[in-house]
């Protein structure tokens, strides 16, 4: 492009040429024939950049050609029937859906009573022992071996008090002990930071749910105060029912 | 008079005057001995008033009813002699409506939710609104479907008879009206279009100001609110003005308009221009119901539990305009509003601008409000749960009728103002006594929310349609 004006200047002094406006729009008339010629002839990547620009030319155009032609037509707005009626009164107010996919969650659990423990566990792996412990040595010659220290996850509660040191077997390290748990609810799909109420069961046996250790397919109890969840009778749900860790 | 000769035996009497619910005395100051009881004071009344027909009346003193004779009246309250008591006296209904115990029938026909229910002024046919599109007629005697109306497009929100029982009108989703032929039930000409988007609410033009019944007002989520006129078949009339959907709306006596909306504000507009009166603030959220205290005479106009029917639009004028004169007495036009701010407000529209009384109390929005039709009491259902009366003059809190388990929807007043029902998201209704201030008849049956209810102007029977698609009779 042109440094300084010198060319508007001269266009200025001197004018254009006498065929200077026939000229360019023969050539801009040509250009159309060229366009075309050049995308048929070329090949490899380059072809298909020049294809995918066109393409999204076309399909730009053929949109706001339909958008045109929609104003044009003056459709009255036909809107469907829907289903769930509600009166007037009850109108523009949102509390029908999600008190009722709460209340439909509560009354499934209260179906299922009997399998209250029988929450969808995926296909759970049991845990080998030594990938759960892990062996410590202690004594003078480091020859003991009786002690464990657990390598997972786990929930001690608020009360809690180690044994004397001497004589505890199980280690839980204060590092992997933890106190809220992660919960997304299924429906809602929102995720919520709960406190733990307690390790209802682990899958690998009484032991592991008796030390409290957390592995995939354990049910835990958490507090679903803060959700804010009413029973039918008015009471205000605190401990839900055990859900899973999925990881 | 016999009372003042008995005076002298007693030897304890009190000196009363009687007074009449507006405040003026009837009579002067007299005394009555102190076993003197409702019956006596019924008596009195009565020939004071020069009554042809022994009328009955219920006596409060400060609100509280009058049931004992006076001389433990006055030991349990400990009322001092020294003051003149004053005794207010209340017409009641001649008639007795009973209480509905039992469902007479579950009439399925619609597909899809009922969404409003309404009896005919004179009591004979019932007309409902619902989800499926269609309003359906029912037959009273055979308790079964009459007529199915169809022609709306969407949900037929509101239904409304005109008080002279010739017209039925209902509204869509779609923000049209369709005027129906009750006989027939072949809609009466095209749709009323206008209203752009749905209907919330429509009120007749009371029959003693024009019969026959011609016009109606018709509120929308729009804003504005339009009055039509059903022979010309066409808005007359757009009032706009409110910002935000029009709740409801109502024709009071006089000739004004009252419409309550989402902005907060109700409006006073007169009839013949269209042009705002009055704007009445005070509410703090949306505006849910209007009361009138004269609202149950506008809608059964001169129709009454006589089961008179009469063959001239003059005739019906001069009877309707009696019973309005006689209904409403001195004082003006009471509205009552109910709203999401959990109060509600006791106005004066044709006095003032200001709320009269503010009424507290309920834990959860007001849903509905209603005058009873005696303009007596003023009830209110709640999504807390609770109905609530309250005086229907002064405003003040007189019970709570607590029972229901989930927020009540709907109430609806029995004709001689004793019973009331109520129709709530638990699929129960509950019929209350106003007298002994405690539920009367609880009426399970449906499947699930109740959304509509109504009780007949001749009290004979109950009619409620809600989710479960079926419409239910009761019978007492």
């Amino acid at each position: 492009m042109p440094q300084g004006d010198y060319i508007e200047l001269h266009r200025k002094r001197h004018g254009y040429r006498h065929d200077f406006f026939e000229k360019k729009r023969k050539k801009e008339a040509r250009q159309v024939h060229e366009r075309s010629a050049k995308a048929q002839k070329a090949l490899g990547i380059k072809g298909k950049m020049i294809a995918k620009k066109n393409y999204a030319e076309k399909a730009l155009m053929k949109k706001t050609l339909a958008m045109h032609e929609e104003l044009s037509t003056r459709r009255k707005v036909d809107d469907e029937v829907q289903d769930g009626a509600i009166p007037a009164y009850l109108m523009d107010r949102e509390n029908t859906t999600r008190a009722k996919v709460l209340s439909n969650t509560i009354k499934q659990k209260r179906k299922e009573k009997a399998g209250k423990w029988e929450v969808p566990i995926p296909k759970v792996r049991p845990v080998a022992e030594d990938e759960m412990f892990k062996v410590i040595r202690s004594g003078k010659r480091k020859t003991k071996q009786w002690k464990r220290m657990v390598t997972k996850c786990t929930f001690v509660g608020p009360g809690f008090t180690r044994k004397p040191p001497k004589y505890e077997r199980f280690i839980r390290p204060s590092g992997l002990r933890f106190t809220k748990a992660h919960v997304t609810h299924p429906e809602l799909k929102c995720t919520f930071n709960l406190d733990i109420i307690g390790v209802k069961k682990n899958p690998n046996g009484p032991m592991y749910t008796s030390l409290g250790v957390m592995t995939k397919g354990t049910i835990i109890e958490v507090n679903v105060s803060e959700l804010g969840l009413v029973t039918p009778a008015g009471k205000v749900v605190w401990g839900k029912d055990p859900l899973t860790i999925q990881a | 008079m016999e009372v003042e000769t008995e005076q002298g035996e007693t030897g304890k009497s009190v000196m009363c005057v009687l007074t009449d619910p507006e405040g003026t005395t009837l009579g002067g100051t007299m005394y009555l001995p102190q076993n003197v009881g409702p019956v006596q004071l019924q008596q009195i009344v009565n020939t004071l008033l020069k009554n042809e027909e022994k009328l009955p009346y219920a006596f409060y003193i400060s609100n509280q009813e009058l049931l004992v004779p006076l001389g433990n009246y006055l030991e349990k309250n400990k009322v001092s002699m020294e003051k003149t008591l004053s005794i207010v006296y209340q017409p009641q209904a001649v008639f007795r409506i009973r209480p509905v115990n039992r469902c007479s029938a579950t009439i399925a026909g619609h597909t899809e939710a009922v969404l409003s229910v309404a009896f005919s002024p004179d009591g004979r046919q019932l007309a409902s609104g619902s989800g499926d599109t269609t309003v359906r007629l029912w037959d009273l005697n055979t308790q079964t479907p009459m007529f199915t109306c169809t022609g709306h497009k969407n949900w037929v929100l509101c239904i409304a008879w005109s008080p002279d029982g010739k017209h039925l009108v209902s509204g869509s989703k779609s923000g049209e009206l369709q005027c129906w032929d009750a006989q027939t039930g072949k809609p009466a000409g095209n749709p009323l279009t206008g209203h752009k988007k749905w209907i919330t609410g429509i009120s007749w033009e009371p029959v003693h100001l024009n019969a026959p019944c011609r016009r109606f007002v018709s509120a929308s989520k729009d804003g504005d609110a339009r009055i039509w006129d059903i022979s010309l078949k066409k808005c007359v009339i757009c009032l706009s003005g409110h910002t935000l959907a029009v709740t409801c709306v109502k024709w009071g006596g006089d000739g004004v308009i009252y419409t309550g909306s989402q902005d907060c504000t109700i409006k006073v507009w007169e009839t013949s221009q269209g042009k705002l009166i009055r704007e009445l603030k005070g509410h703090g959220h949306w505006v849910n119901s209007l009361a009138l205290s004269t609202e149950y005479v506008l809608r059964t106009g001169a129709f009454d539990h006589t089961g008179k029917q009469y063959s001239s639009p003059e005739e019906m004028k001069k009877v309707a305009l009696e019973r309005y004169n006689k209904m409403k007495g001195n004082a003006p036009e009471r509205l009552v509003s109910g709203s999401d701010d959990f109060t509600m407000f006791l106005w004066e529209p044709a006095v003032s601008k200001h709320h009269k009384v503010r009424m507290t109390g309920h834990q959860q929005l007001v849903n509905h409000v209603y005058f009873s039709p005696d303009g007596q009491w003023v009830a209110s259902a709640s999504f807390d749960k609770s109905v609530k009366l309250w005086n229907g003059t002064t405003g003040e809190f007189v019970a709570a009728f607590r029972g229901h388990v989930g927020p009540v929807y709907q109430i609806s007043w029995s004709a001689d103002s004793r019973l009331l029902l109520s129709g709530s998201k638990d699929s129960t209704l509950k019929v209350w006594d106003i007298r002994t201030k405690k539920l009367k008849q609880d009426l399970p049956g449906h499947a699930d929310e109740v959304f509509a209810v109504d009780w007949s102007p001749d009290g004979e029977k109950v009619a409620s349609g809600g989710k479960d698609r079926v419409l239910k009779l009761w019978m007492g």
